[in-house]
């Protein structure tokens, strides 16, 4: 199997000088074809900056990155989005109010010059358990699972091989949560899709995932597979503590956390 | 003999009249709270904040709330004058909201928003009160508390804000917390950190709380008892210990759904199949 996704050294950085953030410092990683690599942290620690950066929404990195074998520039062109979707965690945020559902699927088929508008959308639909009916509604006229359903949709539409998945169900019920993660999985199977999933959840991207980055403060501290994270592997303090605390409340446990933010 | 409950709660109804209709978003539900950590755990849209918000007279209009009992230490709360309720409200029953961005005032600092809170309920000089509002910040562990007091609320990251809010909501100590969905916006870590602040003030003085959540784990691991709504009406409450015992469908399929790092990626997660029978029940 090749690559999929190389990263090398990545930095992102926001402002200049004494004041900038180093949101993402030296981060490197490797997703092969059909695999999921999930992206774990808390907030602040890098994780979305880093998939944003892949997708072209943040243009101030240095570093390497490919995809497909193709180095990146700091823009992409039209090809790559063919390639490479994004979903979001806001399914509110992410979908324009005043577009019919219809609309929000086409739009990038006419980008994208495929034409055959009218047979993708209903496959799209189709895709994610929508049924016809939904094509002409408004995004207000969903439930949240059934908008992320969309989102999902749109991203799907251009047959793209690689889809970045950030807190795709963190907005969302548990039950439709579980929706939604068995859809992702029913797609990756059937299309042999490359996923990262980015989320603080550690359980949902134990999930989804075989292997897994742990991130804190812009780097990567540790990266695992879900064999070494069930077996309660973890080499570094915080990825135990990460781990624990998503195993539930523990006021022992709770006693001995330590603050990593505050660290070196 | 069992002494009189903190909050007695019997056949609540709370409609809402809108425009497509009324909308009952809690169905006679009957519950009591002891000096204990009760549960309420429910999806959005199960009545679980309304519920929260009734029991302090908080539901906005056009919200309707009647109840066959609502009372507070034997005291009725539905047929209390607004005056009463006031002397209740923030000094003997408080609430924390789910996000502390909304909730504190942003042009004011924290020491002089935590001291007028305290100064609505106590007979205190603004010394006395800022004293006070430095000693509960360390309660609630925060390291800096002189840097605290001096901030602007955007000076703080939501876990600090949420420390702030709990802060002066515990600052006239009262007898009832009802927080809802107080740390689902922290970090796992911080959540559970402060959601140990909340334990220890439960034990040491004997504080009732009502925790409102949508994460059914997080509230079997924390709490002492479970209520379980769904759509407005309670479907079983369980002891948080053995919950794993439950019987009820939806709180099976609450459970089931979840995904557990033990068997992490092996299977498809089951998914919830509502039964519209489960209407019709209900304690």
């Amino acid at each position: 199997m090749t690559d999929m996704i190389e990263v090398e050294g990545l930095d992102v950085a926001f402002g200049r000088g004494k004041h900038a953030v180093r949101a993402a410092r030296d981060v490197s990683f490797r997703v092969a074809e059909g695999e999921s690599f999930g992206l774990v942290g808390e907030s602040g620690s890098g994780k979305s900056t880093v998939v944003r950066a892949l997708c072209g929404l943040n243009p101030t990195w240095t570093g390497r990155m490919a995809i497909a074998g193709q180095p990146l520039a700091a823009r992409r062109d039209k090809a790559f989005y063919k390639l490479v979707q994004m979903v979001f965690q806001d399914p509110y945020g992410s979908l324009h109010p005043r577009h019919t559902v219809d609309r929000i699927l086409s739009e990038p088929i006419a980008i994208h010059g495929l034409g055959d508008a009218e047979r993708r959308v209903t496959r799209a639909l189709e895709e994610v358990g929508l049924g016809p009916t939904f094509r002409f509604r408004f995004p207000h006229q969903l439930s949240g699972g059934q908008r992320q359903r969309v989102a999902v949709a749109r991203a799907l539409i251009l047959e793209p091989r690689v889809i970045l998945l950030d807190e795709p169900t963190s907005a969302l019920d548990v039950s439709i949560q579980a929706e939604v993660l068995n859809l992702l999985r029913r797609i990756k199977r059937e299309r042999n899709l490359t996923y990262i999933l980015v989320s603080h959840n550690l359980t949902v991207v134990a999930h989804m995932c075989g292997r897994i980055a742990v991130m804190n403060r812009g780097r990567i501290v540790e990266e695992l597979s879900v064999v070494q994270l069930r077996e309660r592997e973890p080499t570094q303090d915080y990825t135990r503590q990460l781990l624990t605390a998503s195993l539930g409340y523990d006021r022992e446990a709770i006693a001995r956390f330590v603050d990593f933010a505050e660290a070196g | 003999m069992p002494e009189t409950p903190l909050i007695a709660v019997e056949d609540l109804h709370v409609d809402f009249a809108t425009p497509k209709g009324l909308v009952e978003a809690v169905r006679g539900i009957g519950f009591t709270l002891g000096r204990e950590k009760l549960g309420i755990v429910g999806e959005s849209g199960s009545g679980k904040s309304v519920t929260g918000r009734a029991i302090l007279r908080l539901v906005p209009p056009p919200g309707r709330v009647r109840a066959k009992r609502l009372e507070f230490e034997g005291r009725d709360l539905a047929g209390m004058s607004e005056q009463d309720m006031r002397r209740i409200r923030g000094r003997r029953i408080s609430m924390v909201m789910q996000d502390p961005k909304y909730s504190l005032n942003p042009v004011m600092t924290i020491g002089k928003q935590i001291a007028e809170a305290y100064r609505v309920h106590a007979q205190v000089a603004q010394r006395e009160a800022m004293r006070r509002a430095r000693t509960m910040l360390e309660a609630v562990r925060i390291r800096d508390p002189e840097r605290v007091l001096q901030a602007y609320p955007h000076e703080l990251s939501g876990g600090m804000g949420q420390r702030v809010m709990i802060a002066m909501m515990l600052i006239p100590e009262p007898d009832v917390l009802i927080a809802d969905e107080p740390t689902s916006a922290l970090d796992v870590t911080v959540q559970l950190q402060v959601l140990a602040i909340l334990d220890d003030l439960v034990t040491e003085r004997g504080m009732g709380l009502i925790f409102i959540s949508h994460d059914l784990n997080l509230v079997a691991s924390f709490c002492d008892r479970v209520l379980i709504m769904y759509a407005g009406r309670i479907m079983e409450i369980c002891d948080a210990k053995r919950l794993d015992e439950a019987r009820h469908p939806y709180t099976r399929g609450l459970l089931n759904c979840l995904p557990r790092i033990d068997a992490a990626g092996a299977e498809d997660l089951p998914v919830l199949r509502r039964d519209p029978a489960w209407l019709e029940q209900g304690l």
